[in-house]
């Protein structure tokens, strides 16, 4: 088992959930538009900026996207998205896969990190979640799977 | 996605329209580098205004067309970059491997 967190604001003290949703489709690349529509309705429920959207849209695609390119390189495996918010404006996804894992997370989510050898990849995807969001998470299990937390909190939640 | 192209003289001009993702890419690098291949551009412009989304996919695109550029000889600009692209491309240091032209927004 390896797990890393990126934080940029301490973690507060959640309040109460007020929503959440719970998504499972296949590895499948035409997904990736998929998920963010997904997350984007979801999230539109609290009002977010443009801007807050667009950061939430852009950091569930790279784990939805890396979960089709490195979970499953060779086959069609599972996709678990869930997200929540809370009455304070935060909002927490999940990605969740059952592919093949991550050996040393930290190591993975180093900026230009890539075991992608075709030159197509720029190795930034867990640094953009990263910056987009206040909070990255990542756990996984070689052999097992790798679960992705992206926690940020909206501006006009009170 | 989609893309528009228009060749002045020794000039190449790709402009690509809708999300430019893992799915957006897969098939647009090929046909990029076909392209390219063919017309052997001196200066090859990526026109990103009619992008509305793009992740780290959308940043190896640019950067695979960056290799085949060099490998052909011809030199890469982006051009326009939507604000959706602007954000990421400056979050990952593109500016500093390729330029990036702007007209000046009014
Ligand atoms: N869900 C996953 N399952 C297995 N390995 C993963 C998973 N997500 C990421 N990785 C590993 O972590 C590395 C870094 O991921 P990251 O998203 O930062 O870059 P990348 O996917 O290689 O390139 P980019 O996202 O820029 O296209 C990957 O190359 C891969 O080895
Ligand atoms: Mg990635």
């Amino acid at each position: 088992m390896s797990s890393a967190v990126i934080e940029k604001k301490q973690k507060r003290k959640t309040d109460r959930e007020l929503n959440s949703f719970k998504a499972v489709f296949p590895s499948r690349s035409a997904n990736e538009g998929f998920a963010r529509m997904l997350t984007a309705s979801f999230v539109s429920q609290l009002d977010p900026t443009v801007s807050e959207l667009a950061d939430i849209k852009t950091a569930v695609s790279e784990a939805v996207t890396n979960c089709i390119v490195h979970a499953y390189p060779d086959s069609v495996g599972e996709i678990t998205l869930s997200g929540k918010y809370y009455g304070d404006g935060q909002v927490v996804i999940t990605v969740k896969d059952k592919g093949k894992g991550i050996e040393n997370v930290k190591e993975a989510m180093q900026p230009l990190y890539t075991t992608d050898s075709g030159g197509e990849r720029s190795g930034m995807g867990f640094t953009v979640m990263g910056a987009f969001c206040d909070r990255l998470r990542v756990s996984s299990r070689l052999g097992a799977g790798t679960s992705v937390t992206l926690t940020k909190k909206l501006s006009r939640g009170e | 996605m989609h893309y528009t192209c228009q060749t002045e003289g020794q000039r190449l001009t790709v402009t690509l329209y809708g999300e430019l993702d893992h799915h957006g890419a897969v098939s647009l690098r090929s046909e990029l580098d076909r392209l390219i291949e063919r017309e052997r551009p001196r200066f090859f412009a990526l026109c990103l205004s009619e992008v509305s989304f793009c992740d780290s996919s959308g940043l190896g695109l640019v950067m695979g067309r960056l290799k085949k550029c060099a490998s052909v000889g011809a030199s890469m600009v982006i051009r326009e970059p939507s604000v959706a692209v602007e954000k990421i491309l400056l979050l990952a240091g593109m500016d500093k491997l390729i330029k990036i032209e702007r007209t000046e927004r009014v």
